[in-house]
C-alpha cells in the first residue's frame, strides 16, 4: 500500500498561542497510505499541531503541503475540500443532530453523499446503523468517537487526522476502535494519528514521531521506537 | 367568549409579527452568540423603505397584487443586503474579540441606523397608507378579522413553515444548525462559516423586513426610533422561547402577542407592558433557558 510518494509534508513549523510558542520548528512527512503515529505527554503540542494542518491554527513560520499543495495559509474548510479530514480532539460530534445528520455533515464538501460510503462505515462501525435516527449526544463515549470517525471519513479524504480517538474509553472499545482504523488504512485511506496509548498505536502504525515541548525528539520506523530503550521508558512504561 | 376568540385573533396577529423579528435575533445568537441590537432598527428601516416604495406605486396607478409582491420582495431584498453590511462591518472585525466589544458594536450600529433612518426620513412620524390591503372585514358571529389580519397571519405562517423546513430538512439548514453548535467542528467537515454567517444575516434580516413592513401596514405610525419598541418586545419573545432555538422564537413570540392581547382585552392596554416584564421573569425563574432553550451544551 505504502510507496514513496510524500502526501503531507510539513517545514520548520512554528505555531504559538500569543506569543507563548508551543510548537517549535518541527519537520515530518506522511507518505501516502501510512500510518504515522505523533506520540507524546499531555502538552507537547500534538493537538496543536493537528490544528495547524487542518487549518484551525495559522503558523507563525514553517510551511505544509498538503499533495502538492502549499496549505500553509489556507481556511480549514478549503482544506477539507482538498482532501483531509480531522476527527477533532474530545470527539465534538454535533450533539443535537441525528447520528444520520452527523455523518451528512461529514459529507458536506461532496455534491452528493454517496451510498456506498455510507454502506461501508456502517459495515466498519455497525452501532452507527443501529443508531442512525438517535440524537448524537445521548450516545456513549465510544459510539460518539466512532461517530466522529465515521464523519471524518465520509468526505473520502485522502489523509484522516486522528486526534487521541482512544482517550477515555474502555479497553474493549479501544480495540474496536483501532480495528476501524486499520480497516480505513487499508481501504487505500493514510491515516495522521496522535496517542496517548503508544503501545497500540505504535503496533498499529507504520512510522512514529514523538513530540516533547513542542519539538520532535525521536523519530522512525514504528518497530525502531518500539524496542528503543529510551521511548520504552518514557512512553511504553518498561524499566530497564 | 367573543372577547376572548377576537383577543385571540388580535394576539395571534401581533405575535406573528413579534415571532418574524424574534426569529432574527435568535439566528444570529445561535451561530454567533451574539446579540444583535441593530436588528430592531433594520426592522424600523425596512418599514420606511416599504413605505417609500409603496408611494411610488400611488402616484401612477392603485396597488394591485403585483405592486404588492414587488415591494415586499424589494423590501427584502434591500434589507438583506444592509444585514449583510452591518456584518461586515460591525461585526466580522470582532469575530474573535471579547464579546463585550461585539455587544458595544452592535448599539453603536443601532444608532448609526437609527440616525441614518432620521436623516432620511426625518423626526416626524411618518403614516402607512390605509388602504394598502382591500379594507374588508370579516364578521364570524360578532369576532372581526380584517384582510391585514388574515394577511398577516397567513403570510407569517407560510414563511415560519418555510423556515422550519429550510433549517431541519436542508443541507445548508443541517449546517447552519452544526455551525450553531460548533463552529470548529463545522470547519473541520468543511463548512464555510463565514458564508453560513452571512446566510443568517440575510435570512434574520429579511424575516425582519416582513415584519417591519406588516408593522407598517398594521400600525401604521412610523417614527425613526420605533426599532427599540418593537426590538424590544421581539428579543423578549426570543428569550421567552429560549434564545437560539428558532421554534422557541416561533413559540416565543406567538405567546408574548396573545399574552399581550388578553392582558389589553381583559384588564387594561396601559398594564400589558408591565405584564410583559413580569411573564418575562416568571419564565426566566421557572425556566432559565427559556421555553424550548436547552443550556447551553455542554461539550462532551
Ligand atoms: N488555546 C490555547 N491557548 C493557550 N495555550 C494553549 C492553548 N491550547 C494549548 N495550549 C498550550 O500549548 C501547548 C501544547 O498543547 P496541546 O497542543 O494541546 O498539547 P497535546 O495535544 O500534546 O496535549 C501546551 O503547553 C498548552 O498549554
Ligand atoms: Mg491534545
Amino acid at each position: 500500500m505504502v510507496n514513496n510518494e510524500v502526501l503531507l509534508s510539513i517545514k520548520d513549523l512554528e505555531v504559538g498561542y500569543g506569543g507563548i510558542a508551543a510548537i517549535k520548528g518541527i519537520s515530518l512527512k506522511v507518505l501516502k497510505g501510512e500510518i504515522v503515529t505523533i506520540l507524546g505527554a499531555n502538552g507537547a503540542g500534538k493537538t496543536t499541531t493537528l490544528q495547524t494542518i487542518s487549518g484551525l491554527l495559522k503558523s507563525s513560520a514553517g510551511t505544509i503541503i498538503f499533495d502538492k499543495n502549499d496549505i500553509t495559509k489556507c481556511e480549514a474548510h478549503d482544506i477539507v475540500s482538498l482532501g483531509m479530514s480531522h476527527s477533532p480532539e474530545g470527539r465534538r460530534v454535533f450533539g443535537t443532530l441525528s447520528v444520520e445528520e452527523n455523518l451528512m455533515m461529514g459529507a458536506y464538501t461532496l455534491k452528493n453523499h454517496d451510498k456506498e460510503t455510507l454502506e461501508w462505515i456502517y459495515d466498519i462501525l455497525p452501532r452507527l446503523k443501529e443508531r442512525e435516527k438517535q440524537i448524537a449526544g445521548t450516545l456513549s463515549g465510544g459510539e460518539q468517537q466512532m461517530l466522529a470517525i465515521g464523519r471524518a471519513i465520509m468526505s473520502k479524504p485522502k489523509l484522516l487526522i486522528l486526534d487521541e480517538p482512544s482517550l477515555g474509553l474502555a479497553p474493549i472499545l479501544i480495540k474496536a476502535i483501532f480495528k476501524a482504523i486499520k480497516e480505513i488504512s487499508l481501504s487505500g485511506v493514510t491515516v495522521l494519528l496522535v496517542e496517548q496509548n503508544a503501545k497500540a498505536a505504535l503496533k498499529l502504525a507504520d512510522r512514529a514521531y514523538v513530540l516533547e515541548v513542542g519539538k520532535i525528539t525521536h523519530e522512525g520506523t514504528a518497530e525502531e521506537l518500539l524496542n528503543s530503550t529510551t521511548i520504552q521508558e518514557a512512553y511504553l512504561g518498561k524499566k530497564h | 367568549m367573543e372577547t376572548f376568540i377576537q383577543q385571540l385573533i388580535n394576539g395571534l396577529t401581533v405575535g406573528s409579527l413579534y415571532a418574524l423579528v424574534a426569529l432574527g435575533y435568535t439566528m444570529v445568537y445561535g451561530v454567533m452568540k451574539l446579540i444583535n441590537f441593530a436588528h430592531g432598527d433594520l426592522v424600523a428601516f425596512s418599514a420606511y423603505v416599504g413605505l417609500t416604495i409603496f408611494t411610488q406605486f400611488y402616484g401612477s396607478n392603485a396597488l394591485t397584487l403585483v405592486n404588492i409582491v414587488i415591494v415586499f420582495s424589494l423590501t427584502s431584498i434591500v434589507v438583506a443586503f444592509m444585514g449583510v453590511l452591518l456584518e461586515r462591518l460591525a461585526y466580522r472585525p470582532l469575530r474573535t474579540a471579547p464579546r463585550l466589544s461585539a455587544v458595544v458594536s452592535a448599539l453603536g450600529a443601532s444608532l448609526v441606523i437609527q440616525n441614518g433612518i432620521m436623516l432620511i426620513w426625518g423626526p416626524n412620524m411618518e403614516i402607512f397608507p390605509s388602504d394598502i390591503f382591500p379594507s374588508t372585514t370579516w364578521n364570524f358571529g360578532g369576532v372581526l378579522i380584517s384582510y391585514t389580519q388574515f394577511v398577516i397571519l397567513a403570510l407569517s405562517a407560510f414563511l415560519m413553515v418555510s423556515l422550519y423546513l429550510f433549517i431541519n430538512k436542508t443541507k445548508i439548514g443541517t449546517a447552519i444548525r452544526a455551525t450553531a453548535i460548533d463552529q470548529d467542528a463545522a470547519k473541520l467537515m468543511g463548512i464555510n462559516v463565514n458564508r453560513i454567517v452571512m446566510i443568517i444575516f440575510i435570512v434574520g434580516s429579511m424575516l425582519g423586513a416582513i415584519g417591519g413592513l406588516f408593522i407598517g401596514v398594521y400600525y401604521r405610525g412610523l417614527t425613526f426610533d420605533m426599532g427599540w419598541m418593537y426590538g424590544l418586545n421581539a428579543f423578549i419573545a426570543a428569550i421567552i422561547g429560549g434564545i437560539g432555538s428558532i421554534p422557541g422564537a416561533m413559540l416565543g413570540g406567538l405567546l408574548l402577542g396573545l399574552f399581550n392581547a388578553m392582558i389589553s382585552g381583559y384588564i387594561s392596554t396601559e398594564w400589558a407592558e408591565t405584564f410583559t416584564f413580569i411573564l418575562l421573569i416568571i419564565i426566566l425563574i421557572v425556566r432559565p433557558a427559556g421555553l424550548l432553550g436547552h443550556n447551553v451544551a455542554e461539550k462532551v
